[in-house]
């Protein structure tokens, strides 16, 4: 079962023919393990009429992509993916899965791993290559994916193996990893594989898809403010738009500012919010718990504006303003503006 | 589990609910770390898992709406009787507690390993468990329990119908919200916007105080030893760090229009902002 020369996956996840940015964030990393092991990257693509996704994928870094092409997987549905993802890793049997953790990779990933019996990692922060020895047994390892994550509400980052039941699998949010550059013309070989879905039964129609166009688009933001607990008020809130719009970002929010109301829950920075990774964060009146450190503690530059000078968010913060963000604000806007 | 024609109307739905106690991870205080980076399990109130209130909700609405019986079930150490009573107080009918050494150490594969087994002995026309637990956050035992029954798997349910055999549910997919119809029997994992737990019924608190759950062990359904614990889970735990941030170095800005203006300057110049 172990295949030491086994592919590096991805799962491409698509809707509605369209795919996600996870994939390809996805494949940064899945490169970056790949040159390590010294293996090829496979992207899987499944659907109805998806073949042109191919060419995005190979771009991003997919060596190979295996399509599975059939109008029975053309919403999503549990069982049928999950056959057909079953089959795939029982034919090609590659080393690794990653899937995004998304709606979809969350209810696909355990699913296929329980059919196949292996282990899975959720949320994964990191992956990377490395040996591994049994304590109990004193067996050693090598190559094997450290899964690494926060756990236990983002108080203790765990590092998880999964030395002997092959592939390895593991889900990671989205924003986490780093896309590659985009390749323009890079090529790769497309492998078509057959869905295996007759006498398959499933058990679930979709009866109806609304989607939500999100006028909020965080993870695409460069320059990100964001508010929290100390900003006091909704109503307060809207100097951090000011600022925003006079940087031409977007506003984000911690968990209290969700909570008490003073932004939209689709702006919720941290752990169970998005993760950002932008050029310039501007965080105002945040504490910096952990659980939101998780989400914004890769920007490139942090700016923290605190009235308290212990506030932990000063720990990951580049430049510090000890200072009333109602007086802090203002005067950035002005500087802004004023440029 | 039951045959895809049955007709389950009559004599309503048996509903299954899988919840979990949990150390309560939002009162993760300096007291609750030890010095070595794990947790101190006993500085921390175990509470009933928040989404599995929600799950218990769902499956209480189904027999307050079609008639049935509600089931709940965990899997855990003899204090988890605790969720167990409180779960019979808001209107569950039968309480069982899976609790065995075998258990010890199951990653989320062997304890959906395990529930699926619990489930089974029940016949349940819907199964309900929380999206998630916050001790470790998965989201996974659900699905995987779905997988081991071999039913109808909906995750993230905000709402539910029944006609017959088929489910009519609205589930969150992210980017939208999903209706469909499911075929019973099925496993569904339920988030907060299914609606809060009921309050208790006073009389039923008095009543089922120190109620006595059901008892199972690994043996009585079913298991194989080498699918439950330590054996049967492949993942395992390399190494814990606790999160201990390291006092970075910063530059400190002072709240003036000096000190501002020089910051957006700075910013200006290394191209971060245009
Ligand atoms: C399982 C779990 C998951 C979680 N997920 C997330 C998540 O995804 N994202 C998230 O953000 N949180 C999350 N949390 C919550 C997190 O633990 C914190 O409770 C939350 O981040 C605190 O938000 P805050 O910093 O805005 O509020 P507070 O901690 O109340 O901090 C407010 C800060 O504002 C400062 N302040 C007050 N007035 C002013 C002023 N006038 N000017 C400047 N500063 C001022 C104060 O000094 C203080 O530091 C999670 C918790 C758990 C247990
Ligand atoms: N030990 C357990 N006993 C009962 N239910 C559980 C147990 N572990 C997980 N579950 C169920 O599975 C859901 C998801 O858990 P998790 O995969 O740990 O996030 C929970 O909300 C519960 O409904």
């Amino acid at each position: 079962m172990k295949n030491t020369q086994g592919e590096v996956w991805v799962f491409a996840e698509q809707e509605e023919g369209k795919l996600s940015d996870v994939p390809f964030e996805l494949l940064g990393k899945a490169r970056e393990l790949a040159s390590k092991l010294g293996v090829k990257v496979g992207a899987v693509l499944m659907g109805s009429g998806v073949e042109a996704l191919a060419k995005p994928l190979f771009e991003a870094g997919a060596d190979v992509v295996h399509t599975i092409d059939d109008p029975a997987l053309k919403v999503y549905r549990n069982k049928a993916y999950r056959h057909a993802m079953v089959e795939l890793v029982k034919e090609v049997n590659p080393q690794i899965v990653i899937f995004g953790a998304t709606h979809m990779g969350r209810d696909l990933g355990p699913s296929v791993a329980s059919a196949l019996r292996c282990g899975l990692t959720a949320d994964c922060t990191d992956l990377q290559i490395g040996d591994y020895e049994d304590k109990k047994t004193k067996e050693t390892f090598t190559n094997v994916l450290h899964q690494i994550r926060p756990a236990f509400g983002g108080n203790i980052i765990a590092t998880i193996v999964n030395a002997r039941n092959w592939p390895q699998m593991a889900t990671v949010r989205e924003g986490v990893m780093k896309p590659l550059p985009r390749e323009e013309g890079r090529k790769g070989e497309v492998v078509k594989h057959p869905a295996r879905l007759e006498g398959v039964e499933i058990p679930v129609e979709v009866v109806d898809i609304v989607r939500r166009h999100s006028s909020v688009n965080l993870k695409g933001s460069r320059i990100i403010v964001c508010g929290g607990a100390g900003v006091g008020s909704k109503e307060n809130f809207k100097l951090l738009h000011e600022l925003a719009a006079a940087l031409g970002g977007a506003v984000g929010g911690s968990r209290a500012a969700v909570d008490l109301g003073y932004c939209e829950h689709e702006r919720q920075i941290g752990q169970t919010g998005v993760t950002v990774r932008p050029a310039l964060m501007i965080s105002c009146g945040v504490s910096g718990a952990v659980q939101h450190l998780a989400g914004m503690q890769d920007s490139a530059k942090i700016i923290a504006i605190n009235t308290d000078k212990d506030a932990p968010i000063f720990k990951v913060a580049h430049y510090g303003i000890v200072g009333d963000l109602n007086v802090v604000v203002p005067k950035l806007v002005k500087a802004i503006k004023g440029k | 589990m039951k045959d895809i024609n049955h007709t389950p109307k009559e004599g309503g739905y048996t509903c299954v609910v899988c919840i979990k106690q949990v150390p309560d991870t939002k009162k993760v205080t300096g007291e609750a770390m030890k010095a070595d980076g794990t947790i101190n399990r006993a500085a921390l109130p175990a509470i009933f898992n928040p989404e599995d209130k929600n799950a218990l909700e769902a499956a209480l609405s189904v027999k307050e709406r079609y008639g049935g019986r509600v089931v709940a079930i965990t899997m855990g150490l003899p204090a988890a009787k605790a969720i167990l009573r409180e779960a019979l107080a808001c209107g569950a009918d039968e309480a069982v507690l899976v609790t065995d050494r075998k258990a010890a150490g199951s990653d989320t594969l062997a304890t959906s390993y395990i529930l699926s087994q619990a489930v089974k002995k029940f016949n349940p026309d819907l199964v309900f468990c929380g999206r998630q637990a916050i001790d470790g956050d998965t989201a996974q035992t659900g699905p995987q329990i779905g997988e081991k029954l071999d039913c109808a798997v909906v995750t993230y349910l905000e709402k539910l119908d029944l006609d017959g055999n088929v489910a009519i549910a609205t589930r969150d997919i992210g980017t939208g919200v999903e209706t469909c119809r499911a075929t019973l029997p099925a496993l569904f994992t339920v988030t907060e916007k299914f609606g809060e737990l009921r309050p208790f019924e006073m009389r039923r608190v008095m009543k089922y105080k120190n109620a006595e759950p059901e008892i199972l062990d690994c043996a009585a359904i079913g298991c194989e030893d080498d699918r439950c614990g330590f054996a049967g889970s492949p993942t395992s735990v390399n190494k814990i760090e606790s999160v201990v941030l390291a006092g970075g170095e910063f530059k400190e800005i002072a709240a003036t229009d000096e000190g501002i203006g020089a910051l957006v300057a700075e910013l200006i110049k290394d191209h971060t902002i245009g």
